[in-house]
């Protein structure tokens, strides 16, 4: 792996593999991912709808549902995770492991108090009296700098908006002090405007207190905007992972490259036509044969349409999996 | 939150109205009197039975009288038991109807819940079938097959308890017919239950409970429990009809002294003030149910309380 | 090979074992009541004084015994059941129609029409109607036809409300647009386009109301409301032997168990109906 080996990654997932019965088979949402978040780094991992990138920290967290099947290995701060029973796990996830959700509307529970479903998680982990953790969550509230806190803690979900339902989930996240928070499109179901507030937010908390975070989005502009490194998931695999700098500037995978130029420019007008992507991507139900892109793939020759790449390293910290990168 | 009761209570007094109305007309309306089952009486008494009774007056003033004595609380004279008014007779039967209703509910609904969730706990595997199939068992035989069963069963093959027959303050006697009226609502309850907490634990705030690390207790009595009991509130209404209903079957069978069975007698004797009382009788209860539940919605699920 | 709604339905449906034995005992059920009686030598009227209340047996040939008239046990349930199983079915045809012309109507139509229809639903229904038709029955006296319209008057609530909900997000279709446009009046377009896209729920809850309906109409002669003597219903019949419990059980168990099973079955395989066309909406 090319990847600062020298301290222990924070989470380190090796071939992990996610399998869901269907009618007439398997269907592999993940098909071995391997991919590690050091201390304090900001991983995004960006692919559109259906490459698996929510199935495969849905894993790690062990939210899978009870028919999927994941295997390979998640360690986490060196133990691993994949396949911990529940009482272990429960220890683990919502304090030093947390996640962050799409959707702000219904993540929260509705019939409970802003206040309750906060305190809940500090007397749950911590063991704290209920009014110490109402304190604590209060705290919290003010930590994603949401104002007069006391009031929204006895305030239900449906009273809040979008902007600041997403800040509380943020804020119940950090209540523990996590080594690592999952932000699984945190900004999708939100405004334009509030997007940008909420990544701020995450930049400013990283600072703060030296989480690391994995920022999932099909997004590659919020990505960019936040992550240190960034992997790039098509199809159930990474095709491509570099330092976001890097990446941005100069992508290795033709996949990445067609993202690259979506991404909307307002410092370059353009007269060409919106670039976009013909076909789709293939299903988890799809068996594989060659490069699962090479259909889309501008610069697809028949050794694609059979053989599958590798991810392969390619310059300082870059891997990729191509027969035919780009540079 | 008071808004939304006062406007809840606004559309129940309105259907209670019309209820009453639509029941008198179709009484007054109808062919035939109170009085045509006995052997032809003389042209005069009959008159004078009429007038006593006050159906010589035109429509519009029996009607006014009927809906001012209603909310004194009299339902006026029975047709058949010439002693009694509709108000006495129901004052005597409810007691018992209400005694053994509320017993029946209230089983039905602890042991339907409970059967419900741990049914949707072991969702797929045997324990989860073998309920559901005697739910609809439950659910499909009727009541009327199912005390006199009960009853041989328990009554004559075994002698554990009584069959029939009733004296105050017996509890043994209405064992049974208690547990035939639990049985149907009783599957109904577990039935939605089960598919309700099935529902709310696939949504996306009970994966967040466990996202947290929250234990399996907490999530299910917690997050899980208050939104899965929407639908069952809303049976609420329904699973007290069936009792009722439930109750005219098992009175006249048990020969217990209740409302039900009064009913089912003003009915073959063609008593019109006692059915046209019990109807509206049962229909307020009904309508009083409703709002109820209303309130009950209101606490489940705080977003209705802000309704406009 | 993309499946029909219907193919799609019927294979999940046969594949179920509960929607295959109910189904089959529906069926058995069914031939029994209808071809049963030839096989028995007795008739339904007749009075075999000999063998009263008579244990169930094959020596005299009355299989399920006789009741305290010595009329056999085994012809008078299937007569029985034959008039029960045939106002069911009537009845749930008038309650079918009546609620599907309603739904239609409201839900094509929509607006303030809508509004008031639906409220009309919501107050009905939130009343136990089995006591209107006792009322009615009050009122009108125990005429037997007035009982097929009562019952079928009274289930018709759900199936309004069902076809309602389709008949609005029909309405917004194209074609429906298409026809307007094309001249067709309201009437027409609901007979030839609304109504046969509804097809589906209603064949569902068919077979739901059935069982409910054939409940009522047991309920009413149990209580001597209904169908009147000397035609038997399976209510009539259950209620002639709950009085006979004691001395000769078998007068409540023939006809008691036939009702028992023919509305558990009609109520399993209605259930398995409407799963396997809700398929979209399951996991």
């Amino acid at each position: 792996m090319t990847q600062d080996g020298a301290t222990l990654a924070t989470l380190r997932t090796r071939e992990l593999r996610v399998d869901h019965p269907v009618p007439g088979g398997t269907a592999s949402a993940v098909r071995g991912v391997s991919l590690a978040v050091g201390a304090h780094q900001c991983l995004g991992v960006v692919g559109e709808s259906g490459s698996g990138k929510t199935q495969l920290f849905m894993a790690v967290m062990g939210l899978l549902p009870g028919s999927a099947r994941a295997t390979g290995s998640a360690l986490f701060q060196g133990e691993e995770i994949l396949g911990l029973p529940p009482d272990r796990l429960n220890r683990i996830r919502g304090s030093k492991l947390a996640m962050v959700f799409q959707d702000p509307m219904t993540s929260l529970a509705p019939h409970l108090k802003i206040g309750v479903q906060l305190a809940e998680v500090l007397v749950h982990h911590r063991g704290l009296s209920w009014r110490d953790a109402e304190r604590a969550a209060s705290s919290a509230l003010d930590r994603v700098r949401i104002p007069d806190a006391q009031r929204r803690l006895k305030q239900y979900p449906h009273e809040l908006s979008g902007g600041m339902r997403q800040r509380v989930m943020i804020g119940m996240s950090l209540l523990c002090e996590p080594a690592l928070v999952i932000a699984d499109e945190p900004t999708s179901a939100l405004d334009v405007t509030v997007q940008a507030r909420i990544l701020e937010l995450l930049r400013q908390l990283r600072a703060e207190m030296g989480i690391s975070i994995v920022l999932i989005s099909h997004d590659l502009a919020v990505v960019a905007s936040l992550a240190d490194r960034v992997a790039v998931m098509y199809a159930g695999r990474v095709v491509e992972s570099a330092p976001a700098a890097d990446l941005l500037r100069r992508a290795l995978h033709p996949y990445t490259a067609l993202l690259l130029q979506c991404l909307p420019d307002v410092h370059r007008l353009r007269t060409d036509r919106m670039p976009f992507l013909a076909g789709q991507a293939p299903g988890a139900g799809d068996p594989e044969r060659g490069c699962a892109f090479a259909p889309r793939c501008p610069r697809a020759t028949d050794r694609c349409k059979h053989e599958r790449p590798a991810l392969v390293d390619v310059r300082e910290a870059a891997e990729v999996a191509c027969h035919h990168p780009l540079a | 939150m008071l808004r939304y009761f006062l406007k809840r209570l606004g559309g129940a007094i309105p259907t209670l109205f019309i209820i009453v109305t639509l029941s008198f007309l179709l009484i007054r309306i109808a062919p035939g009197g109170p009085f045509d089952q006995e052997k032809s009486l003389p042209p005069q008494i009959l008159a004078n039975l009429q007038s006593a009774y006050g159906l010589d007056q035109p429509l519009w003033v029996q009607y006014t009288r009927y809906l001012r004595s209603l909310l004194h609380g009299d339902f006026g004279p029975s047709f058949r038991y010439k002693d009694f008014t509709v108000t006495e007779l129901i004052g005597q039967g409810l007691p018992v109807t209400a005694e053994i209703g509320a017993a029946a509910l209230i089983l039905a609904l602890t042991l339907g819940m409970l059967v419900g969730i741990l049914a949707a706990l072991r969702h797929d595997r045997p324990a989860d079938y073998t309920l559901m199939t005697l739910a609809v068992a439950g659910i499909a035989v009727p009541s009327f097959v199912v005390l006199p069963l009960l009853g041989l069963l328990f009554g004559i093959y075994v002698h554990w308890l009584p069959v029939a027959g009733w004296e105050p303050g017996s509890m043994r006697h209405l064992i049974l017919p208690i547990v035939t009226l639990t049985l149907p609502p009783l599957a109904y309850v577990a039935r939605l239950t089960r598919a309700s907490f099935l529902d709310v634990l696939q949504r996306p705030f009970i994966r967040t409970a466990f996202a947290m690390g929250l234990p399996m207790r907490v999530v299910i009595l917690r997050h899980a429990l208050r939104p899965a009991l929407i639908p069952v509130a809303g049976y609420l209404a329904p699973a007290v009809a069936s009792i009722m209903t439930g109750s005219l079957v098992v009175e006249s069978i048990a020969g217990l002294p209740g409302v039900g069975r009064y009913l089912v007698q003003g009915a073959l004797n063609r008593d019109y003030t006692l059915v046209l009382g019990m109807v509206v009788l049962y229909s307020a209860i009904l309508v009083g149910m409703g709002l109820l539940v209303d309130l009950l919605y209101a606490w489940l699920d705080p977003r209705i309380r802000f309704e406009r | 090979m993309t499946e029909t709604l219907w193919g799609t339905a019927r294979r999940r449906l046969l594949a179920n074992r509960g929607a295959r034995i109910s189904l089959g005992i529906i069926v058995a059920l069914v031939a029994l009541t209808v071809m049963g009686p030839w096989l028995n030598p007795n008739r339904v009227e007749t009075l075999d004084w000999s063998f009263v209340a008579a244990d169930p047996g094959f020596v005299h040939a009355h299989w399920f015994g006789t009741d305290r008239l010595g009329r056999d046990l085994y012809v008078r349930t299937l007569a029985g059941a034959r008039v029960s199983m045939i106002v069911g079915l009537v009845a749930s045809a008038v309650s079918l129609s009546l609620g599907l012309m309603y739904g239609a109507i409201a839900g094509y139509v929509g607006g303030r029409t809508d509004d008031v229809m639906m409220r009309i639903v919501e107050i009905l229904g939130g009343l136990p109607l089995i006591f209107f038709v006792i009322f009615l029955t009050v009122v009108f006296g125990r005429n037997e036809y007035l009982l097929f319209v009562s019952i079928g008057a009274v289930g018709w609530l759900t199936l309004a409300r069902i076809v309602r909900g389709q008949a609005l997000s029909i309405r917004r279709q194209e074609y429906i647009e298409a026809a307007i446009a094309s001249g067709a009046g309201t009437a027409r377009i609901i007979c030839t386009h609304v109504l046969p896209n509804v097809i589906g729920p209603v064949i569902v809850y068919a077979t739901l109301t059935v069982p409910q309906i054939i409940l009522l109409e047991s309920f009413l002669s149990f209580l001597g409301l209904g169908i009147q003597e000397p035609r038997a219903s399976l209510g009539t019949l259950i209620a002639e032997g709950a009085g006979e419990m004691e001395a000769a059980p078998w007068i409540l168990l023939a006809p008691g168990a036939f009702l028992t099973l023919l509305l558990v079955c009609l109520n399993i395989f209605g259930d398995r109906l409407r799963d396997a066309f809700d398929a979209g909406t399951r996991r």
